[in-house]
């Protein structure tokens, strides 16, 4: 098959870098941020490219992630393309708005350089910040690399935007790992960026003059937006918005064809990439950048005759559950790496959601649980290559001794 | 009686269908303002602070008009009113 | 570009005859002094306008789905973030205007929340968004109180009410704390425009929001609306209240322009005759939300708050430009 590839040229970018770029040639109308680590970078970046007049954006540095929230969701409302960015804390913070910006159908993207949340205060990567929202509404995509930081956030206008979409999005790539790690990474011609991403476009709301209108607060067509809603409408808002979800699985896919065909890189379908998994018995799955660590591991084992793979899940919301269960139903031991806990929770958010994926599975599979990596800690080759150890015992044995485990921890 | 919406058939984000024009808020009166004419300056204060719009000025008539499908009967307009043209009466239901 | 209010010249009539664009048919309580004000206000627009509100009592009434009483494009999100939306909007319109996408003409930005949405929670919005200088209003219907939620005490509720929270016991008489200046925290920001007004005086009133439109830059009106559900007063005397609180100097009418500031008519008045100055206790009498404060026990605090009341407005006296 021909591919005709654009144009590209390497830069050294770290991850925080690479993602104000991405933004810089989006044609952004409205940034509204607020500082936090390790997601400074991002906001100072692009504040050098409005100074510089290398952007046509509105930045408004605003006095909290909160209000950065609520800015970027009237400035979406107006009918701008709104972009952002936080982490921990700040993520934390913006959480009552999320759940708005999802409801008011305000496509933002927000990048998460995905940091521990306090109490003790840490700065460093894991993800519990955004794993904690999962429930907000807004679609969720992981990256391994500064590389696919960058291509995800063109991507994420795209699949935000989309009228049967409409709805907000966060990529998140694992804190100080990648936000601030230098890496090469390959970047589009601002016109081939520009082409790919194009201009929002608004679909067509009944408002209640009778008349269908381009779905944005304007003074010739006015409506009103964010109502109360009592018991007998809420409910039907909220299934409108698990459409949207629902449409984004498709599309996620689609556009992380199209830009395949366009670049070369394609991150597994967009849903989940698929690493040695063809004929592996036990399996790993891994959201971030620890994945590459893992593959790291897969291939040695391989070389040792071990049938063993991964799966690196990007898209978690929506949950691509049926992609999960026929990609894993016949792997025999599956273990789930979690960068977050859920407390009392028995297992991390990933772990419970796979779970809940490979239930109906005739194969029924066993699932284990690490949560690892908290507070920034570091998890060695070695350790990691424990999971998969632990999982051939398992796979020997045929039972599990322990389906929670912390690894790395001080016991 | 008409159906409540599906999900399906609404516009995304709460935006609103009807105009509260649609909806008579004049049913929760108890009492009703009425208008003595002759005392009537047609100063319009009552229709300045009338809170839901109720009594209204008509300049092609010439009038004042109290539109009773939205009048709450608060009595703002008969206690501003400075000849005391406006009285709150029983409404008769 | 600006036109000052000089310029704007109204009758009564014109007024009138202006089409409401908060309509009729919204669910607010029978003698409503917020929603007299924001029928008022909206006929002060001159042109395009945008508005954005906090929730709260006129927010609620107002957008019960699918039922609207906003003529005009209107956003809800949340309750602290009035003055983030109106921030959001402005930059939004700004740059979509620069590229082509909008049409290349002025829309004025209103922010409107009650106490909640501007002494308490949205406070910090609001001095976050005048720092930065967004061309916008933010109209403070203030009716001294959470009332939507049940009347409870906001930072706006002044010493001596009973509300939910602070109801007024055995023990406690109300609440004990004075009313947030406000206004004054927002003169402190050095901000182009700051005014009081009164639901009462309605000519005052549309003419300072006509100003606060028309200055390019943040502006801030800041208006008396009693609220009868909440004070325990008759529904028919609203209007009243919101007299006897400028006649009582409770609450003073005032405009600020870059700083400078100087009393309006109705409270001018009262400072060339401070015989017209009336008592606090002709205030207070007939709100339910103060009916302890007239009993034996609790006149020291009464004369305390007369006290308060008479310091606070010699001391504005003092802020303004002589009359």
């Amino acid at each position: 098959m021909e591919k005709k590839q654009v144009n590209q040229h390497m830069m050294a970018l770290n991850g925080d870098e690479a993602i104000a770029y991405a933004a810089k040639q989006s044609d952004v109308d409205v940034v509204a941020a607020y500082p936090i680590t390790p997601q400074t970078i991002i906001v100072e970046k692009f504040s050098e490219y409005v100074a510089n007049g290398e952007v046509q954006t509105e930045f408004i540095c605003t006095e909290s992630e909160h209000s950065a929230l609520a800015a970027c969701i009237a400035a979406s409302a107006t009918g701008a393309r709104t972009f952002t960015a936080s982490a921990s804390a700040g993520l934390a913070l913006m959480h009552e708005m999320l759940f708005v910006a999802s409801g008011c159908r305000t496509p933002i993207v927000m990048a998460i350089a995905n940091r521990a949340l306090s109490a003790p205060l840490n700065i460093h990567g894991d993800q519990s910040d955004s794993m904690a929202q999962r429930d907000s509404g807004w679609i969720q995509i992981y990256v391994e690399n500064s590389q696919e930081a960058y291509d995800s956030i063109l991507q994420a206008f795209r699949i935000a935007e989309d009228t049967g979409v409409l709805t907000p999005i966060m990529v998140g790539l694992d804190g100080f790992t990648l936000s601030h790690s230098l890496e090469n990474v390959k970047v589009l011609d601002d016109e081939t960026v520009k082409e790919f991403v194009g201009v929002r476009k608004l679909p067509e709301v009944l408002t209640h003059e009778g008349k269908m209108a381009p779905f944005r607060l304007d003074p010739a067509n006015p409506m009103t937006m964010g109502p109360i809603a009592f018991p007998n409408y809420y409910f039907e808002f909220k299934r409108q918005q698990e459409e949207g979800m629902r449409n984004a699985l498709d599309l996620i896919q689609k556009v992380n064809d199209e830009y395949a065909k366009l670049t070369g890189r394609s991150y597994g379908n967009g849903l989940m990439e698929r690493y040695q998994l063809d004929d592996a018995e036990v399996a790993v799955v891994c959201v971030g950048s620890t994945s590459g660590t893992l593959k790291t591991i897969v291939d040695e084992m391989r070389q040792e005759g071990r049938k063993v793979g991964l799966l690196r899940l990007r898209t978690f919301r929506p949950l691509p559950v049926e992609a999960l269960r026929s990609t894993l139903e016949n792997v025999k031991a599956i273990a789930v790496m979690d960068k977050s806990m859920s407390f009392g929770g028995n297992g991390g958010a990933v772990y419970h959601e796979v779970r809940h994926a490979l239930y109906d599975t005739k194969a029924h599979p066993q699932i284990v649980n690490y949560i690892y990596g908290l507070g920034g800690r570091d998890s060695s080759p070695r350790e990691l290559r424990r999971v998969y150890e632990d999982l051939l015992h398992i796979l020997k044995t045929g039972t599990v001794e322990k389906h929670v485990n912390y690894l790395g921890l001080r016991e | 009686m008409s159906r409540e919406k599906s999900w399906k058939e609404i516009a995304p984000a709460g935006v609103c269908s009807k105009s509260s024009v649609g909806f008579m808020t004049g049913d929760w009166k108890t009492y009703a303002p009425v208008r003595d004419l002759e005392k009537c300056t047609l100063c319009l204060t009552c229709v300045m602070f009338c809170p839901d719009g109720a009594i209204r000025w008509r300049p092609e008539l010439g009038k004042i008009e109290i539109d009773y499908e939205f009048c709450k009967g608060c009595g703002i307009c008969a206690n501003e009113c400075p000849t005391k043209a406006i009285r709150m009466t029983l409404e008769q239901k | 570009m600006t036109t000052t209010s000089q310029e704007w010249k109204f009758t009564t009539k014109d007024i009138a005859e202006k089409p409401d664009l908060f309509l009729s048919g919204h669910r607010a309580c029978a003698g409503c002094g917020p929603a007299s004000v924001l029928r008022l206000i909206m006929k002060a627009t001159r042109g395009p306008t945008i508005v954005t509100e906090a929730t709260g009592c006129m927010e609620v009434v107002s957008s019960i789905y699918p039922y609207t009483s906003w003529a005009l494009p209107w956003l809800h999100t949340a309750f602290e973030t009035a003055a983030a939306n109106a921030s959001g909007i402005e930059a939004a319109l700004k740059v979509m205007r620069k590229k082509g996408r909008v049409k290349d003409e002025h829309v004025d930005i209103i922010a409107l929340a009650g106490d909640g949405g501007t002494y308490d929670i949205g406070l910090q919005a609001l001095s976050g968004a005048v720092e930065r200088g967004h061309d916008f209003l933010f109209v403070l219907y203030d009716n001294e109180g959470y009332m939507n939620t049940g009347i409870q005490r906001s930072g706006g509720t002044p010493k001596g009410a009973a509300t939910t929270t602070t109801p007024a016991g055995k023990v406690i008489p109300g609440k004990m704390e004075a009313k947030k200046p406000i206004s004054e925290i927002m003169m402190a920001h050095e901000m182009p425009y700051v005014a009081t007004a009164s639901a009462y005086y309605w000519r005052d009133l549309l003419t300072k929001m006509r100003k606060g439109l028309e200055v390019e830059g943040p502006a801030f009106l800041h208006v008396f609306a009693p609220c009868p559900r909440g004070w325990r007063t008759e529904p028919a005397k609203t209007m009243e209240y919101a007299k006897l609180a400028v006649e009582s100097c409770v609450f003073p009418v005032w405009e600020a322009v870059n700083g400078k500031r100087q009393l309006s008519t109705p409270s001018k008045l009262i400072a060339l005759a401070p015989k017209k100055k009336k008592t606090l206790a002709e205030y207070l009498k007939g709100q339910g939300r103060y009916r302890h404060l007239f009993t034996p026990q609790n006149q020291k605090l009464l004369d305390e708050m007369q006290r308060t009341t008479d310091e606070r407005w010699e001391r504005l006296q003092k802020k303004c430009e002589p009359t």
